[in-house]
């Protein structure tokens, strides 16, 4: 147990020490790596800041059902009825009174209300239903519009599931990009360690012909990997973290110039530690393959 | 100690280094493998320190039998040998002091006291003072005595030692053969391949004599042999 903590203390010793020995080649390093993660994880918090807005918009899975202005309580209670029948989900009754009362209450609305004749807004149903898969959805629409003295039937979900499957297709994109970038992360390290391997294989060399394990010869280059594309996850990190800095104001000014209130989220300390910890993996991984391949060519 | 039985190492093209060979050496033993160049001292030694595998027969060190050997139990079948290499195989990218903790690294010896044991080994060599010294530095007698330091830093009970005075002025052999005696006193079992017979004289220790491959019988003696070389 001591010897295996003395070992691996030795073995990351020796990796840092490396790894500082060369500040300018580990900056650089440093800086590939960082940029390598920074582009899916931007790609990835526009995705989240999106949803986000999405998520925030009310009215997801609704279907308004409008009725001609002249249908009468009869029509209503016709309604009323078949949607009892149909079970198709919960519902509410608007009457025009009251849509016409909670419009007046909206800012500026007043005046212009005020100067109507009479109130132009019809009997409406909003169905919230159980189902909400898009097909039902357009079904239960379908079915609704067939319906006497129906003038209108509304989807409200429509951009909604636009929006949708527009962040769906940019989280793809960015599970590609991720995909790309660990793999040009796994072969910068690889390429890292491989030299590291050349520059080293007197000294590999000894050690293996004095009693050295593969483990003892592998274990500072796995720690060099690892710390390197920790620090690369660091560094792209900081990278974010600068860009949402910036980015902040003009996004929070846009928002407010359509009415709205967003503020654009960073990176929480859960995702730094995560970015950190992929980018530590995808090193160790790098450093695994390449000491295979490369140490078996010292005897 | 140490068993060979019937070895045989014939190399892929064709070339029978050793054929038939066979001895033993008891532990607290000295013993000089001896041969003219191409005798095969230098294929003996590598089957001994595990470096190559026999073709057939068996060598048993300490009990462990290396032609059966698996592959991840070498490293700790050296670490029981105190290997000295023909070309010393010192880093000369780093000081004689580390040369020597690198096997008490590998072996995980606590950090703090490596250091004061790498220090001892020196001293038994006769490098004392020269710690901090880089290997270039060092004449070959002393270079020598760096590798010594390194093979016996872990304490082996046998030093195996390929042409350990090659390339050294007589004074200079003289001194590393008494560090060598100075182990086999306290009893290390000390096993020297070389050529030099006006070195073996000095020791007084068993010769084995490998002629072409052949382990020539009967073992001479020191003396004999070293008169009729």
């Amino acid at each position: 147990m001591t010897t295996w903590l003395v070992q691996h203390l030795t073995a990351m010793r020796d990796a840092l020490r490396r790894l500082f020995g060369a500040p300018l080649n580990t900056l650089l390093s440093l800086l590939v790596i960082g940029v390598a993660l920074t582009l899916p994880t931007a790609g990835w918090l526009a995705i989240e800041n999106l949803r986000a807005v999405a998520g925030d918009t009310p009215g997801v899975q609704q279907i308004s059902i409008f009725l001609t202005l002249e249908a009468g309580q009869p029509e209503v209670a016709e309604i009323e009825l078949r949607l009892q029948q149909a079970k198709s989900g919960s519902w509410r009754y608007v009457p025009r009174n009251e849509a016409l009362m909670r419009l007046r209450e909206s800012a500026g609305m007043t005046e212009i209300i005020g100067s109507l004749p009479k109130n132009p807004l019809p009997d409406a149903f909003v169905v919230t239903p159980a189902d909400a898969q898009p097909e039902s959805l357009e079904l239960l629409a379908k079915t609704f519009a067939s319906w006497p003295k129906v003038a209108h039937v509304q989807l409200d979900s429509a951009w909604v599931k636009r929006l949708d499957a527009l962040l769906r297709l940019g989280k793809l994109i960015v599970v590609l990009l991720a995909v790309l970038f660990a793999g040009a992360l796994v072969a910068i390290t690889f390429n890292t360690i491989r030299l590291q391997i050349l520059a080293q294989a007197a000294e590999i060399e000894v050690a293996k012909l004095i009693g050295a394990t593969n483990s003892y010869i592998q274990r500072p280059l796995h720690y060099f990997g690892m710390l390197q594309g920790a620090l690369g996850g660091l560094c792209a990190a900081l990278l974010v973290g600068t860009g949402s800095y910036f980015l902040t104001p003009p996004v929070a000014e846009l928002a407010q110039l359509y009415g709205g209130s967003f503020t654009l989220q960073g990176l929480s300390t859960t995702d730094i530690v995560a970015l950190t910890a992929i980018g530590g993996g995808l090193g160790w991984l790098g450093a695994k393959i390449s000491a295979l391949i490369h140490l078996r060519r010292i005897s | 100690m140490i068993t060979a039985n019937a070895v045989t190492k014939r190399y892929p093209e064709g070339h029978e280094a050793l054929k038939n060979v066979s001895f033993e050496i008891t532990a607290g033993e000295m013993v000089f493998l001896t041969g003219h160049s191409g005798a095969g001292k230098s294929t003996l030694f590598k089957l001994l320190a595990a470096i190559e595998r026999p073709t057939s027969g068996s060598i048993v060190i300490n009990g462990q039998n290396l032609a059966a050997l698996r592959r991840n139990a070498i490293p700790y079948l050296r670490r029981k040998l105190g290997l000295i290499f023909q070309d010393r195989k010192l880093l000369f990218d780093r000081t004689v002091l580390d040369n020597v903790l690198l096997p008490l690294s590998i072996v995980g010896h606590p950090v703090k006291d490596a250091p004061r044991r790498a220090q001892a080994a020196l001293a038994k060599v006769g490098l004392p003072n020269r710690a901090k010294a880089f290997p270039i530095t060092l004449s070959g007698g002393e270079q020598q005595r760096l590798a010594i330091a390194r093979a016996v830093v872990n304490r082996p009970a046998v030093i195996l030692a390929d042409e350990p005075t090659a390339n050294l002025d007589t004074a200079s052999a003289i001194e590393i053969l008494e560090i060598f005696r100075a182990f086999q006193q306290v009893g290390v079992t000390v096993v020297i391949a070389t050529h030099d017979p006006l070195l073996m004289a000095r020791l007084n220790p068993r010769i084995l004599r490998l002629d072409q491959g052949r382990m020539s019988e009967p073992l001479c003696t020191p003396a004999s042999d070293a008169v009729t070389p």
